[in-house]
């Protein structure tokens, strides 16, 4: 669920044609300053994070002049909250408040349909309302295929004993609150309070909205850059990872960061599950072996050779770690060879020096065990690969040992030197990436195994030498699904011929950062 | 019989030329799925591995005779479309495979789907199989595989992870305990079939003696089994594992959402409620084949 910020919240709602308090957006003392002095009444400012129970953590402030604004702008901005920096401030006019309500939209999965509530008696406790006075509460669901009339509204907003022109001027802000929760798929929409001033005006005095993740590709001008629930702002490991999930549709790639600095003397491991149940399953295990997480990866959903790869160069960009643990459920329906591929072209270009215990059980796990086993033997760090019948409890002991015999190493990052790659070379675009053939090595080639090892089958012999059987628009379209076959193969057996460039954009300055820190 | 699938049910699939759709069309069709057709608007008159192309769900019905069931592979953002048109046709059951599907079109989906008295699986599913019979979906990933890991017999497995769907049906397999219908109801907050509603099939099936149910954490599946169990709606025994107890509770940001959902939603309140309608909550997966095996037994020796 993404969140946006009261302010863009209330931007949708006035637009809707529900009232909101008179005010503005300030970053300086200065505009709340300015801001103030247009509205021309007593003021309140309010901090722009995503929290809740912002009075009780200081961070809402009442001023009656455009001066005391100004001084408890100063004092608001910059503010920690929670894990947050206060960066923006909402000042609006302070409303004179005769009664306060609650008006909120949820998804009931039960029911399969949107729910709006209202309560008569306000939000705060409403759990305990709920219990004590359930006469004040009311509720609708309603038929998406339907929508939503406002006469229903105004008989569900009757039950709690509203009557007259309020009745009518909630119900219509009642409805235009479904309309919007709809209109910007909201997975959750509230007004808490709304508030009935002493001249008889119905206000949406604070509002939030959750959007619904899978719906955010609809709705740009939300400006959503991270479309997930947070109770952080993103870390810029956990940007870069993102921008590597949205441009990559072919299964899942989720990447959260645990810990941001760990130290040398932690028993962390960098995590890379696959499904949730299974992700889940596995995490219990190790975390009940007095692991620590640096991150939580989810790499599943049939996702691409070089999408498991990317998702090992991001793990693999956390100090400090001391081992590479993979598990999934075991029985994955997806080809764990390409998963296994991908590790394979990360763990070599990083030279790990930590140990992994990679669980690819599933379709081919027999196909991936031996993937990993027979071309990672030669790197530092020590590689295992289990299947279906290890269960993630042996798997964690297995890492435990592994990191003893280790002594515990620590896994340095390393800089991420871009390829130089003479402009003459043969060469095609992928979806996500660029296929680079040194053709003058294929000349000693005999067996020609690039083409065989093509399962896509869009690799020809021209010449002796590997070239596209297809078009070069097809393959950059998804022929070609880099499923990075060509590349393991001619670098194991034979002349390392194949380069296949997959970039991570900002990863490679991150890790510059993270190495000048040490 | 075995629910919602068995080997006479007629099968459609939306996005059959689709790099998925054509993967999983193989694996249903070598795995004895009776696919009389795909639909990809546009690719009308093509073939893929034999089966006929159709430009809608309409015509795919008119040319083969009413069909029981559509898979669905289109992408996230053509779902919603694809399962209209499929229930307009008069598709009874769909599976939606795809993840990412917008919450607001799986709600009205629901409410078409309700309207014309269809259902769905998914979205978000790997799919369901009644082995030996019919796999629908992606479940297993090949027609060899899902053999070599479902077996028929007589439990009945319902899962919210695709994954765990799976290794679940696969150790119970190992064990020698065979399966009536696996079920993977989907990953997402909000599903076509969830877990009470697979049981309430299961309950109906006389193939199935016990049921098997991975639930995790968040929405109201489980606590409403129990609810079914409590009212003497479902009366087989049930042996769960509820993911999700290493996990941190989110911090609830709605208010109306605990009014809807009160307490219900922890790994905790799961455990309690269906502990205390008796479902077998066992701590381990490997716990469920020893479980089943048990009750497998005191039912009268069968497997
Ligand atoms: S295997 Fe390598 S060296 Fe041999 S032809 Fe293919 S790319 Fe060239
Ligand atoms: S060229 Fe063939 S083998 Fe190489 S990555 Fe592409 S599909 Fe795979």
């Amino acid at each position: 669920m993404a969140r946006i910020y009261e302010f863009q919240s209330k931007k949708l709602l006035k637009e809707a044609g529900i009232r909101i308090p008179e005010g503005g957006v300030a970053c300086s003392p200065e505009e709340a300053r300015s801001i103030a002095e247009r509205i021309g009444k007593p003021v309140v400012l309010k901090i722009q994070v995503w929290v809740t129970g912002r009075a009780g953590l200081g961070g809402i402030k009442f001023a009656d002049t455009p001066q005391e604004a100004k001084e408890k702008a100063g004092y608001l901005l910059g503010m920690k909250v929670k894990n947050f920096i206060v960066e923006k401030i909402l000042v609006e006019e302070k409303l004179d408040i005769d009664a306060e309500y609650f008006a909120g939209l949820v998804i009931d999965d039960a029911g399969k349909c949107p729910v709006l509530i209202f309560s008569s008696a306000g939000g705060t406790g409403i759990e305990e309302i709920a219990r004590k006075n359930p006469e004040k509460i009311s509720r609708i669901s309603i038929d998406v295929g339907k929508g939503l009339k406002e006469y229903e509204v105004r008989n569900m907003i009757r039950k709690t004993g509203i009557s007259g022109k309020l009745l009518t001027q909630l119900s219509r802000i009642l409805t235009r609150l479904y309309k919007t929760a709809h209109t910007y798929d909201a997975r959750s929409a509230e007004m808490n309070p709304l508030v009935l001033t002493k001249d008889g005006m119905v206000y949406a005095a604070d509002c939030h909205f959750t959007v619904d993740d899978y719906a955010v590709f609809r709705h740009p001008e939300l400006g959503i850059d991270i479309a997930r629930e947070f109770d952080r702002p993103p870390t810029e490991l956990e940007r870069i990872a993102y921008q590597v999930e949205e441009k990559d549709y072919r299964g899942t790639f989720y990447f959260l960061q645990m810990e941001e600095n760990i130290s040398a003397e932690e028993k962390a491991i960098g995590f890379n599950g696959a499904g949730g149940g299974g992700s889940m399953m596995s995490m219990d295990a190790v975390l009940s072996r007095g692991f620590k997480l640096a991150n939580y990866c989810d790499t599943s959903g049939n996702p691409s050779a070089s999408k498991v790869y990317r998702a090992a160069k991001v793990i693999l960009s956390q100090p400090n770690i001391k081992g590479y643990f993979a598990s999934g459920s075991g029985v994955a329906s997806q080809e764990q060879f390409h998963s296994a591929r991908g590790l394979v072209k990360a763990f070599h270009e990083e030279k790990i020096n930590i140990p992994g215990v990679i669980r690819l059980g599933g379709n081919f796990e027999e196909k991936a065990v031996e993937i990993l086993e027979k071309y990672l033997k030669n790197i530092p760090g020590k590689i295992e690969g289990y299947g279906r019948d290890d269960s993630p409890e042996f798997c964690a002991r297995r890492m435990e040992e592994l990191i003893a015999e280790n002594d515990y190493t620590s896994h340095a990052v390393a800089h991420i030197k871009e390829p130089e790659i003479p402009s003459e070379l043969y060469a095609f675009s992928t979806v996500t990436g660029k296929v680079w053939i040194d053709h003058h090595k294929c000349l000693n080639c005999l067996d020609k195994g690039c083409i065989k090892s093509c399962s896509a089958g869009i690799l020809t012999l021209e010449d002796g030498k590997p070239v596209l059987a297809i078009g070069e628009e097809e393959a950059k379209k998804g022929k070609c699904p880099e499923c990075l076959a060509c590349e393991v193969f001619c670098r194991f057996h034979a002349e390392d011929a194949v380069f296949i460039h997959l970039p991570i954009p900002g990863l490679k300055e991150y890790r510059d950062k993270i190495r000048s820190k040490d | 019989m075995s629910i919602l699938v068995d080997d006479g049910s007629k099968v459609v699939v939306q996005g059959i030329t689709g790099r998925e759709g054509k993967v999983r069309t193989q694996l249903m069709k070598d795995y004895g799925t009776n696919v009389v057709g795909g639909v990809t608007p546009g690719k009308g008159g093509s073939e893929v591995y034999g089966i006929p192309v159709f430009d809608s769900v309409e015509e795919a019905w008119e040319k083969t005779g009413p069909v029981d069931i559509s898979v669905v592979f289109v992408p996230a953002a053509l779902v919603k479309d694809a399962a209209l048109e499929a229930i307009a046709a008069g598709v009874k059951l769909v599976v939606i495979v795809p993840d990412r599907v917008p919450i607001f079109d799986v709600l009205e989906i629901s409410s078409f789907a309700r309207a014309h008295g269809a259902s769905f699986v998914g979205p978000n599913t790997l799919g369901l199989v009644s082995p030996g019979k019919a796999v629908l979906g992606m479940i297993g990933g090949r027609a060899e595989r899902a053999k070599e890991w479902f077996k028929p017999g007589n439990i009945g497995v319902s899962s919210r992870s695709g994954g765990m769907t799976s290794a679940i049906s696969y150790y119970l397999t190992e064990a020698g305990l065979g399966q009536s219908t696996i079920v993977h109801v989907g990953g997402d907050a909000v599903v076509g079939l969830s877990h009470p509603e697979v049981m309430e099939l299961f309950e109906q099936d006389e193939q199935t003696k016990l049921i098997v149910m991975f639930g995790e954490i968040g929405t109201t599946q489980e606590e409403r089994v129990a609810g079914l169990i409590e009212s003497g709606k479902l009366t087989k025994p049930v042996i769960a594992y509820i993911g999700g107890k290493a996990a941190k509770s989110g911090t609830r940001f709605s208010h109306a959402g605990a009014i809807v959902e009160g307490t219900r939603g922890s790994h905790a309140s799961k455990v309690e409620r269906l502990t205390g309608a008796g479902v077998y909550v066992v701590d381990a997966i490997s716990d469920i084949p020893l479980k089943a095996a048990e009750l497998m037994e005191a039912a009268g020796g069968q497997k």
